[in-house]
């Protein structure tokens, strides 16, 4: 086999026939996605796109200035690089190519984000149930033509003021359960039939003489409403909101789709760019063993690589976190590793996965798991050891934080729970809930936040309320409870 | 197989739109910064983009989040020398508490970013304009104004008048059509009558000729190349609103180095107002010292030269350079800067001359008076003259400056747009 390319330059044809080479190679390992549609674009244009979250059509407004000046600040200045590509959850699935890349770069990034994403994308559960890759472009312009008609009638402050509103409540604007589908009429009747079925069956006259209950005792009373808590604020605003005008619904809907839409990229960070990771790494390297690259390609590639995947120590300049790259690359990079040299403690750790064939391991992972059930499932003593993490505890009763656990064999489950339940979504977005609404009275809305282990909300919490309100036209309340007592005070913005 | 798009070429600065509305939102932060670096800057800077800082929790996006308390834990990663029950001093600030969105960098309070200079420079004008201009005469007929001008039969598809169109092809039709639908009405029956008589033979005849003229009539297109109208615009030479600003500025050795300063500031501003605004507006420059010269623009901000005062002077040599060269079909302005330190005769004899001569053939005129902080309060002899004259004119603005910073505003609350 003769090397694809030679150099740093790419062209159009190089493109090409690195993906069919890429494709050829995703298709042997099993790799299943949407089909790609590579965009080739400027650096300013990439600035663009991320101010955008990655969308390629946005609906106006200011907070994406916002984004745009810090990120080309920070570009400018030469603080932060720009990130290689940014790949869209889409049917077809689009990836942007930067023109400044070489075409190591280029081809990493076919591999990472046009076959790896895209898998992830295609076959992981959250993604599945919760985003509609065929429709979302044309949702998104439905929504952005839809916003400027509105900026146009009632005036860009008007909308503006909404979908500020909207904004703060967007981590609160997302199913996090799936509502059941609205039975059908067939369904319905079929079921009160069983019903009527059921009730003859059961039919016995003696209950009849039985002295009833006193009648009027729910009556008259208000009912709570909604009866059950309702996680989802702004659906029911959307649905509820007795003061909204209809243009202002439909946008309080756009903001939810949209929150919608990245609900399972939130929720998969370590995972989905773990898996992106692992692919490109596996796929170019094989590449290199059919000779299809050459090493210096292979150097460069490993450099970008390393980069990537570096994970910077707490106490060091650089840290930021955990870096999802890294964890998620190494959890598969190990995976495979029990698979196929399973060692005395993989053997005891993951009985299932040492031997058995890595590709249906990491297909299964990849497609059921989300980042805190996978890291909980996952995580191997190993890399526990070679990430030397620790978990402090940070209480109030104590005047210094303890090390709770470490990479020890006393620590490794506990860790390994704590990490999990680091990437948990309650973990990241307070529980806040409505609990009523006074239809019957002054209408005033009533959101509940339950504590948990004594974590307050931060200061933002009264600017939320303000903007809710603005969304609801009547007084909304904010109260505490931990466990069923109530808490703190009870934060009110009045009509 | 991907399919690949070259996007290069197509859409930059999608983000422009939002840019914009970040600005507008925060337009009070924007035009204070503006503000202050007017003051600050040096004169030859004045023109250059700038650095604006909004506070942080000012752009702050709210949002549920969790404040400090509680219990909780973080993983970290990184571990050296830690073994379970190690007790760690808590870091002062909070600083270091790594886990989940702690460590963010929210040490920075403020968001700085720059403005380009043509958005410098907007927003420095914004608002501002050469009160009462007038459109008195035809000027130079260079500028042209593309006006609308019936319909035409040729033309660009985008303006496509499409209701002409579709009378004229309606027109069409009926009068191609008319004829036809009368001759195929007079077959039918002809047809009609034919079967009902029993003649096989005209019948089909006269069947055979029906389907020809309804094969015509189908022919007959919709929309025509004849159909076809387009708006038509046409280029008309449009009236210029020509003006003149007059800068008289005093240089006499009363003005001392600050006073001067404020001085250029404010004509500086002037400058870039008219020169970067009103593309057509000519200068003229004038100093005075005893006795006033007209000079270049260059001369005017750049050289030192001082002498003692006669403000009529300049007032004179103003509106000898006027009846000469703008005495007719010009918007005249005049922005006069001076410490107000003159003697004896001089500032009766100004206003005077004001009053009678200059005002009446003045748009708007604008007097500065710069003063020593020591002196505020104080109002000199040319100012309590002025301030008869403006008492009976109502194209005569008077403001005083002690400070840099006091320019701007200044030149703002001067040359604001008529709001009602």
């Amino acid at each position: 086999m003769t090397v694809l390319s030679h150099g740093a330059d790419w062209d159009f044809e190089a493109i090409e026939r690195y993906d069919a080479a890429i494709a050829g190679v995703a298709a042997t390992f099993g790799l299943d996605t949407y089909p790609n549609q590579i965009e080739i674009i400027t650096s300013e244009q990439m600035l663009d796109a991320y101010a955008s979250s990655g969308l390629p059509v946005g609906y106006p407004h200011w907070s994406y200035g916002k984004e745009f000046i810090r990120n080309e600040q920070a570009y400018r200045h030469g603080m932060q690089g720009l990130a290689y590509e940014i790949v869209i959850n889409s049917n077809p699935c689009i990836a942007y190519l930067m023109e400044e890349n070489t075409m190591a770069m280029q081809a990493l990034v076919i591999a990472h984000a046009c076959y790896g994403h895209n898998s992830f994308f295609k076959g992981n559960h959250l993604f599945r149930q919760w985003t509609a890759a065929d429709a979302i472009l044309d949702y998104l312009v439905f929504a952005r033509h839809y916003v400027m008609d509105c900026e146009e009638r009632y005036g860009a402050a008007a909308v503006e003021e909404v979908l500020d509103a909207c904004h703060a409540l967007m981590a609160h604007g997302v199913d996090r359960y799936r509502r059941p589908a609205a039975p059908t009429l067939k369904a319905e009747a079929a079921r009160l039939k069983a019903r009527e079925e059921n009730r003859e069956r059961q039919f016995n006259d003696l209950w009849r003489t039985l002295p009833g209950a006193p009648a009027a005792a729910s009556k008259g009373k208000h009912e709570v409403f909604p009866p059950e808590p309702q996680e989802n604020i702004l659906y029911f605003v959307e649905k509820h909101s007795p003061k909204l005008e209809p243009w202002q619904r439909e946008l309080v809907r756009i903001v939810r789709k949209l929150a919608q839409y990245f609900h399972p990229q939130g929720q998969t960070k370590v995972m989905n760019e773990g898996w992106a990771t692992f692919w490109h790494y596996t796929i170019l390297n094989r590449l290199h063993e059919r000779g299809l690259v050459d090493d210096a390609f292979m150097i460069e590639f490993l450099k970008s690589h390393t980069n990537v995947i570096a994970q910077p120590a707490f106490d060091s300049r650089g840290y930021g976190g955990i870096n999802p790259y890294a964890l998620g690359f190494a959890v598969f990079a190990d995976m495979r590793r029990i698979c196929e040299r399973p060692e005395a403690e993989d053997r005891a750790w993951f009985p299932d996965l040492a031997g058995a064939d890595w590709r249906r391991v990491l297909d299964f992972a990849m497609r059921n798991f989300k980042d805190e059930s996978f890291i909980a499932q996952y995580l191997s003593p190993r890399l526990m050891r070679e990430f030397r993490l620790f978990a402090v505890a940070d209480r109030v009763e104590d005047d210094a934080l303890v090390v709770d656990s470490i990479h020890d064999e006393r620590g490794y489950r506990r860790l390994r729970r704590l990490l999990a339940a680091q990437h948990a979504i309650e973990n990241r977005v307070p529980d806040v809930q409505v609990v009523r609404y006074d239809r019957d009275g002054d209408r005033s809305l009533t959101l509940r936040y339950a504590r948990r282990r004594g974590r307050p909300l931060d200061d933002a919490a009264e600017e939320v309320v303000a903007h809710l309100r603005r969304l609801w036209g009547f007084s909304v309340r904010l109260e505490t409870v931990d466990g069923d007592e109530p808490v703190g005070r009870v934060l009110e913005c009045a009509a | 197989m991907a399919q690949l798009i070259d996007r290069r070429s197509s859409g930059r600065g999608r983000s422009a739109v939002n840019r914009e509305r970040f600005l507008r939102r925060y337009k009070a932060h924007v035009q204070g910064a503006v503000r202050k670096l007017v003051g600050e800057r040096k004169l030859a800077d004045i023109e250059q983009g700038g650095e604006v800082r909004v506070p942080k929790k000012d752009i702050a996006e709210p949002s549920f989040g969790f404040g400090r308390g509680g219990d909780r834990e973080f993983v970290l990663p990184g571990n050296r020398e830690y073994v379970a029950g190690d007790r760690i001093p808590r870091p002062q600030d909070g600083a270091g508490g790594g886990g989940g969105s702690a460590g963010e960098g929210d040490s920075e309070d403020a968001f700085v970013f720059s403005l380009s200079r043509e958005e410098f420079m907007q927003i420095f004008f914004d608002d501002l304009e050469l009160p009462r201009l007038a459109r008195t005469e035809l000027g130079r007929t260079d500028q042209k104004k593309s006006v609308r001008a019936g319909f035409a039969r040729t033309g660009v598809p985008a303006n496509l008048a499409i209701v002409r169109t579709l009378t004229q092809s309606l027109a069409r039709r009926i009068a191609i059509d008319g004829s036809l639908r009368r001759e195929a009405e007079e077959l039918e029956r002809a047809f009609g009558s034919a079967a009902a008589a029993g003649h096989p033979a005209h019948a089909a005849q006269a069947y055979a000729e029906l389907q020809r003229v309804e094969r015509r009539l189908e022919r007959v297109p919709f929309i025509d190349e004849p159909d076809l109208r387009y708006r038509n615009r046409v280029m008309r030479p449009e009236p210029v609103a020509r003006a003149v600003m007059f800068c008289l500025m005093d240089v006499s050795a009363s003005m001392d180095e600050d006073k001067k300063d404020l001085a250029k500031r404010f004509f500086t501003l002037l400058y870039l107002f008219l020169t970067r605004k009103y593309g057509e507006v000519d200068l003229v420059f004038v100093r005075h010292t005893e006795d006033a010269e007209e000079v270049d623009e260059e001369t005017f901000f750049h050289d030192t030269r001082s002498g003692g005062t006669v403000v009529y002077s300049a007032l004179d040599l103003a509106e000898r350079i006027r009846a000469e060269r703008y005495a007719r079909g010009w918007n005249v302005y005049v922005a006069q800067a001076s410490d107000g330190d003159a003697f004896g005769a001089d500032p009766a004899r100004s206003a005077r001359f004001l009053r009678d001569r200059l005002l009446p053939a003045a748009r708007y005129y604008t007097y500065l008076e710069l003063a020593a902080e020591s002196d505020s309060g104080r109002s000199s002899t040319l100012w309590a003259e002025y301030a008869r004259v403006a008492d009976e004119a109502g194209n005569l603005a008077m403001r005083r400056a002690t400070r840099r910073d006091e320019i701007y505003p200044v030149f703002r609350e001067l040359f604001r747009k008529d709001t009602q």
